[in-house]
């Protein structure tokens, strides 16, 4: 059972790093901003899947806090980046 | 009794690992930011589900239960508020997307 | 299976690092970051250390990922000019040298460590009991060490003097920040109050579990910091001027109380820090319940940055 969830973690992990892909290639930053939710949301389940393989209780924590500031972080990106596009517009529009 | 529970949790297991893939190759597939908002969530809401759902019988107490479910409609509110707003920001920049 | 796993992780841990740097977009750079204090995560608790990969988490993930997408959108006028020039060759080769010497300095005084390396981990584990925490590294911090915790929150404090003395002079006393406006019925005022509460009681959760598992009072504080920001981005709420005196006094009041606990304890128990027998883990509680707020203060208003707006008279 440990051995089936350490492979299962590891198997998060590979779609961790491919999806990682995407933020190499963009083209935009809403698709880096998408990538990183993506990997926020495989680290918890690769984190979860770990401390049931080891039998590590605290881990469950970890990924509770991961779940809040990943959280906190997307929102903080998207209103950077939305903030950085109304600035553009505005003077692009004759400033 | 516990060989059912391991079975259980090795087929939601599997299953949320699937729609991690499914959600990944949608990331990097799909042709344009809407749609690989889409498969985005795939990954959040049965992907992670699925995987809570398996490690579930797995823990040590009712607390950590509750943890699991916690983290996972934390994951289900963020993501759907990031993705709102990664939609309305990206129809604002480009609107013929 | 876990060799394979651990080498996954850090062979991608390097590529991501080595992408983040060498790309040219600076947003993408600081997306890399967040992905990579993530991952770092993991590596931590692959390395038994849960109360760093706590922190790695808190802070590594999510504020210092928000403060570089703060400093990224501040520099977005300067990004074409920067893009555009490239140093000399002669620097860049001086550059490659004294990077990859330290490099390996790094790696043969790493090599060299003697084996098994030094520590104190037996004694910690002998004299546990006489702090009545069970956690060996709350122990560490707020008994065996206590004198370094004080004085990084004293360090902290100077650093958001420093963030502050940033200001232009007629902002002096202002409030930080620009002014965050969102729609009050939108999708960002209503996770801003959905979240918050939440976030609130599983700080107090990882502060108060600090004591006998992994946590405490910086983690915690750091989810508290957190959630204050969210409400500030979303508009809910303004940051407050830095001339408030509730800002001021909450800023000095945790080193303060940890000073006076050390001065008891240099009259009580015979040295500064000393605890009285049977005393500890009270007087860790109360530095602890201090501390967070102080922390929490800190963390907030050093993501906001220096005050903008004149203040009010």
């Amino acid at each position: 059972m440990a051995d089936f969830l350490l492979a299962a973690s590891g198997f998060v992990l590979l779609m961790v790093a491919v999806g990682l892909a995407r933020i190499l290639r963009g083209p935009g930053d809403a698709d880096r901003m998408m990538a990183a939710q993506l990997l926020g949301t495989g680290g918890i389940a690769a984190l979860l899947l770990l401390g049931a393989a080891t039998g590590e209780d605290a881990v469950v924590d970890v990924a509770l806090t991961l779940a809040l500031l990943a959280a906190f972080a997307s929102i903080a990106f998207v209103k950077a980046a939305a903030t950085a596009s109304r600035d553009d517009t505005a003077a692009g529009n004759g400033k | 009794m516990s060989v059912a529970l391991d079975l259980l949790s090795i087929v939601a297991v599997v299953a949320g690992a699937f729609f991690f893939l499914a959600g990944t190759v949608g990331l990097l597939r799909f042709p344009d930011t809407f749609t690989r908002l889409h498969a985005l969530t795939k990954a959040d809401n049965l992907g992670l589900g699925l995987v809570v759902l398996g490690l579930l019988p797995h823990v040590g107490s009712a607390l950590a239960g509750l943890k699991l479910i916690v983290i996972w409609l934390l994951v289900l509110l963020s993501g759907a508020v990031a993705s709102q707003l990664i939609a309305r920001a990206t129809r604002q920049r480009d609107p013929d997307a | 299976m876990m060799e394979a796993l651990n080498a996954g992780l850090a062979l991608l841990l390097l590529a991501l690092a080595a992408w983040t740097i060498v790309g040219r977009d600076a947003f993408a750079a600081v997306a890399g970051f967040v992905a990579y204090g993530l991952l770092l995560t993991l590596a931590w608790v692959q390395l038994s250390g849960v109360d760093v990969a706590l922190t790695e988490a808190a802070i590594g993930g999510g504020l210092t990922g928000a403060l570089l997408i703060g400093a990224v959108a501040r520099l977005r006028d300067t990004e074409a000019a920067a893009r555009a020039e490239r140093p000399k060759a002669l620097t860049r080769t001086l550059a490659a040298l004294v990077a990859g010497a330290v490099t390996v300095a790094l790696a043969i005084s790493i090599l060299a460590l003697p084996d098994p390396a030094p520590t104190l981990a037996p004694d910690v584990a002998a004299n546990i009991g006489a702090t009545g925490v069970g956690n060996p590294i709350t122990a560490v911090l707020l008994a065996f060490r206590a004198m370094d915790t004080l004085l990084e929150a004293i360090v902290l404090v100077f650093a958001l003097i420093g963030v502050w003395s940033l200001a232009p002079d007629r902002a002096w006393g202002g409030r930080p920040g620009p002014l965050h406006l969102a729609d009050p019925n939108g999708i960002l005022a209503y996770i801003a109050r959905v979240l918050p509460p939440i976030g609130i009681i599983v700080g107090m959760y990882i502060f108060w579990a600090g004591a006998d598992h992994p946590g405490g009072k910086f983690q915690g504080a750091t989810i508290l910091a957190a959630m204050w920001l969210l409400v500030m981005m979303a508009g809910l709420t303004d940051a407050p001027p830095i001339s408030r005196a509730w800002l001021r006094i909450g800023l000095v009041a945790g080193p303060l109380v940890f000073i006076a606990i050390g001065l008891a304890g240099a009259v009580a128990a015979g040295a500064f820090l000393a605890y009285p027998d049977g005393y500890a883990k009270p007087l860790i509680i109360v530095i602890e319940l201090a501390l967070m707020p102080t922390l929490a203060l800190i963390l907030a208003l050093l993501l906001v940055g220096a005050p903008q707006r004149a203040g009010e008279r």
